[in-house]
């Protein structure tokens, strides 16, 4: 076992896990943050996506052990003071979003297009989301919520 | 939380309005319900030793390491269960006559595909019942396997050798036979003679749901009644099943489906799993979980489609349909699921689609073979019609050399034909093809995508541009009991709500559907705000426990609103009508004179008015009711469907295609579907975009693939390619709206449309961009290998179809019936 300290959506945590632990079984099933989620074995779909020093990462893909000492931001972080973040408050009104499931980890991915492209475009929103997989909405609205967010006109792009 | 306004604009109430949705708020924080949350005191985990072999008979397992392992409570094997775990249902049969294997949770002595659960591991934590599934050491026998889907019907390999074929069932109809028309062969031997036929032979490959939330399962044996909480779409089918399999009563099961992460007819299923939590926490005493990998999910979860489909239509040389004939091959896989074996028979009565044919026949041969089972999938047998009768109108369009939109009107129902009854045997209730194509042409700027490609194809562009056309219709709201009951289905096509009136005002729905994604708490909400006259802030929606919501059949079909939607509509009615006599002895009134609009009743001619609320307090109370009248507003109503109903739409897709590396890229597309009277426009727009995405996919992306052995090597979503946002495109989606005559709402039912109509469209615009090079297929999906090849071998493929003379296509070595290389070695891909 290992001893790792990591702060968690605002709340510094001491613990023991197993080097082998991965960050998302550790966000879980140690500290119950079950907001993010798991939806594959292969690091393909995106759905544990969480902020690790600010910057987005798979948390099936990180070890706990790795996470010790930095700063994790979840789903359940983004929100301040009652106040929804931007990308949540876009995705409700965009209907970005259907089961659901996707949600938390695409969000927290949508956030980091943003931070690293403040104005894209729609072809560059679609690659900054290609590590994210979500059955229900065809992606569209998503697309919409993010130039929502960036206050960006569509370039060529989302109708209806 | 804070949010901004959340009601759009809307001139007629709630019905209509683009409501923001009630359910978002915990999704788009994290304050979610997924059964995988659940955590409970004394909780064990399960995990699962699956066979790798496709076929095998079992003849040792030593769970001895494993059971001595830490942490490791309990380890079962199908010996140790045999007794008492009952089987897996088939609830829906072809007929009396259907050869259906036995189907054990835990395979007892011989595996029927590879992924079929052989022991179960229960430990203190999900990572050491893992680690212990490795310590079990099973001895299998392999035998020979029914791997491909025509080599299987013809009886190479036995996937169950005690049945003795792999022919599970054949279901016919014959519009002569049935009376709904002429007949077929008739039709095509005079079209021969004289007319056009046009044969073919699709592949319809096999898919996989994909739901974003793996199946996981959780059972607290603990307390009287024993609670199951599964990611689930039919909970209180689960519930039936439960107790009618494994012989537990009803009345000590109580199943909850909590927040369920999409399910696309993938969690439509009663599963091996969810016995086995049952038998695990009866064994243990404690709390059991299993939550699936993504890779024993795409495995062991039921895929779908996967049939060759056999295609002859016949036409008078002007190109005016006189008969079709329709001939399938269809893999089950190794089990018959829920309702596996009439899968392909959903899409019988839709090959006919929107077209006036005077005869049809039907034919379905269900083929057992050494897979995973198939079962329903968006859509369900009716994307499998829309996409064979959507290729073969282009087909005819060609022959008579005529614009496939010319020679879809030509044949197609009127507006001014509806009602019409099918020859098929059903009647379309409204509709109007006319509309929803000239809309969507315009949308589409079609006669200048038709200039584009001429001018492309002139200077002889190595990029060329095709045009996919899906004038489809699909039937929905799953269904008359009566009719369900004819086709030998064990249950009935009703739904249940109620509606409880709170004594402060508050309105509690409880609905006997299961939604999990399509919104129903929203859109329910402004249903019963429009007719109680309430806010829609002040309506909640209870679903999927099956100790609040008692009464149900859940969601599936695209079911829910028409179908459940008709049972809420009558429920508060009947709330009304309750209120009345109460209204009236408070206005001291006659209850004849009573009226009820926006919330209050008002005495007819004056002024006088009590609100709703305030009539539901007064009954609370029941200090002062009328003699006889019962102390409740709450009312419940069941409604059983009279018909189906039929969406329908036009859907225009372009699509540029290299023919230089295959690679095609959407260019456009647009959808106009009419699905009846709208309740939600948000919702009905997310359910046309994910169900195009994922007819797109069918067309370009998806295909679940086995080797020779029958391993499915798609077995991860590294090679099982769902499509990413950089895949796709925005679409342009709008609709025309002919309201339905089957319910009160006048709505049609949404959420396999897109998915039916796109797949066709998509193959169009490829096959139409490529048409003169010589090629009229592409095997699906349409990866630019397979379009690359069709463009190099387009001097075989060429000219099919053509009227008269023998069956090309059906003759050995013909285009259109060439299978890949892998396929002729044995593989089915």
């Amino acid at each position: 076992m290992s001893r790792i300290s990591v702060r968690v959506d605002g709340v510094s945590y001491s613990d023991e896990v197993e080097p082998r632990t991965l960050l998302v079984h550790y966000l879980r099933e140690q500290l119950g943050k079950t907001g993010t989620v798991v939806g594959c074995d292969t690091s393909n779909c995106g759905a544990c996506t969480v902020h690790l020093d600010g910057h987005s990462v798979k948390s099936c893909n990180v070890l706990a052990v790795q996470a010790d000492g930095h700063e994790v931001t979840t789903i359940e972080g983004l929100a301040q003071d009652g106040q929804l973040h931007p990308m949540q408050q876009a995705f409700h009104e965009c209907h970005a979003l259907q089961c659901g499931y996707c949600t938390p980890g695409m969000i927290m991915q949508a956030i980091d297009v943003l931070h690293e492209n403040p104005h894209p475009s729609e072809e560059e929103i679609r690659e900054g989301l290609e590590g994210n997989l979500c059955r229900c909405t065809g992606y569209q609205n998503i697309v919409r919520a993010v130039q929502q967010v960036a206050g960006a006109t569509s370039e060529g792009g989302a109708q209806s | 939380m804070t949010t901004t306004e959340d009601r759009v604009e809307s001139p007629k109430g709630e019905i209509g309005s683009a409501r923001r949705r009630k359910e978002d708020q915990r999704l788009i924080t994290g304050r979610t319900k997924w059964t995988d949350n659940i955590q409970l005191p004394g909780m064990l985990h399960l995990a699962m030793v699956r066979s790798p072999f496709a076929h095998a008979r079992i003849s040792g397992i030593d769970t001895a390491a494993a059971k001595g392992a830490t942490g490791v409570v309990a380890v079962l094997t199908g010996a140790d269960v045999k007794d008492i775990q009952g089987g897996l249902p088939n609830a829906w049969t072809i007929g009396p006559d259907q050869k259906t294997p036995n189907h054990p949770s835990i395979a007892v002595d011989r595996v029927a595909f590879a992924g079929e659960v052989v022991a179960v591991v229960v430990a203190r934590s999900a990572a050491a019942a893992r680690d212990a599934t490795e310590l079990v050491d099973v001895d299998y026998e392999e035998l020979p396997a029914a791997v491909e889907l025509k080599a299987a019907a013809a009886d190479e390999a036995l996937a169950h050798p005690d049945l003795g074929t792999n022919i599970s069932g054949v279901w016919t109809f014959d519009s002569a036979e049935a009376g709904t028309g002429g007949s077929a062969d008739e039709a095509i031997a005079a079209a021969r003679a004289d007319g056009i036929v046009v044969e073919r032979e699709y592949r319809q490959q096999r898919l996989i749901p994909a739901f974003m939330e793996p199946r996981s399962v959780v059972c607290d044996p603990t307390g009287e009644q024993m609670t199951v909480w599964s990611s689930t779409q039919v909970p209180h089918f689960l519930r039936v099943f439960i107790a009618a399999c494994m012989g537990i009563p009803e009345s000590k099961v109580r199943v909850i489906a909590p927040d369920v992460g999409g399910g696309f007819g993938g969690k439509l299923q009663v599963v091996p799993e969810e016995f086995i939590a049952v038998l695990a926490a009866r064994h243990t005493g404690r709390p059991c979980k299993y939550t699936e990998t993504r890779s024993e999910s795409l495995v062991s979860g039921h895929h779908g489609r996967d049939q060759w489909q056999r295609l002859t239509l016949a036409a008078t040389k002007d190109g005016t349909v006189t008969a079709l004939k329709v001939d399938l091959l269809a893999d089950m896989g190794a089990y018959l699921g829920l309702v596996t074996p009439f899968v392909p028979m959903l899409g019988a009565l839709m090959y006919n689609a929107i077209y006036k044919f005077p005869a049809y026949h039907f034919s379905c041969t269900n083929v057992l073979t050494n897979k995973t089972w198939t079962d329903a999938y968006r859509g369900a047998g009716r994307p499998e019609a829309t996409y064979a009768i959507e290729r073969l109108m282009d087909e005819l369009a060609v022959e008579v050399g005529a614009d496939p939109l010319e020679i879809r009107e030509k044949n197609w129902i009127r507006a001014d034909e509806f009602p019409f009854a099918t020859v098929a045997g059903v009647t379309y209730d409204s509709g109007n093809y006319e509309a929803a194509t000239a809309r969507a042409k315009d949308l589409f700027d079609y006669d200048g995508l038709r200039r584009e490609q001429a001018e492309r194809r002139e200077r002889k562009d190595p990029v060329q541009l095709g045009i996919g056309i899906s004038t489809f219709t699909e039937m929905c709201g799953l269904a008359p009991s009566r009719w369900m009951g004819e086709q030998h289905y064990a249950a009935g096509g009703w739904e249940h709500a109620t509606i409880r009136m709170l004594p402060t005002g508050k309105v509690e729905v409880i609905t006997g559907t299961s939604p999990h994604g399509q919104g129903h708490e929203t859109s329910w909400s402004q249903i019963v705000a429009d007719r109680l006259g309430v806010p829609f802030e002040d309506v909640e929606v209870l679903h999927g426990d099956t100790a609040i919501a008692t009464r149900g059949l859940d969601t599936y079909g695209s079911r829910s609103l028409v179908v459940g939607g008709q049972a809420l509509v009558m429920a508060a009615d009947r709330v009304i009508e309750k209120a009345k006599p109460v209204a009236a002895h408070m206005l001291e009134a006659s209850a004849d004179d009573i009226e009820f609009a926006a919330g209050a009743f008002t005495v007819r001619g004056t002024d006088s008015r009590k609100t709703l609320a305030e009539v539901v307090w007064e009954t609370f109370t029941s200090h002062d009711l009328p003699d006889g009248v019962e102390p409740t507003l709450d009312a419940g109503a069941t409604f059983d469907p009279v018909d189906f109903s039929f969406p329908h739409g036009t859907h225009l897709c372009a699509a540029e295609v290299d023919t230089e590396t295959g690679q095609v890229a959407l260019r456009s597309y647009v959808s106009v579907d009419d699905i009846g009277v709208i309740i939600n426009p948000l919702i009905v727009a997310g359910q046309i975009h994910g169900g195009i995405a994922q007819g797109v996919a069918q067309a370009l992306w998806e295909e679940a693939v086995y080797d020779e052995q029958g391993t499915l090597v798609t077995g991860s979503f590294v090679d099982y390619t769902l499509p990413t946002a950089a895949d796709l495109i925005s679409f342009t989606n709008d609709n025309t709206v002919s309201p339905s005559t089957t319910n009160d709402l006048g709505a049609k039912g949404v959420g396999e449309a897109g998915c039916i109509a796109s797949t066709p469209a998509v193959v169009n615009a490829i096959v139409d961009a490529l048409r003169p090079l010589g090629v009229n297929d592409v095997r699906m999906p349409c990866t630019p290998e397979r379009v690359w090849e069709a463009i190099r071998s387009a001097g075989a493929s060429a000219g099919g179809g053509a009227s008269g003379g023998p069956l090309p296509h059906f003759d050995e070595g013909a285009a259109n019936q060439d299978m890949p290389e892998a396929e002729q070695k044995g593989a089915d891909r």
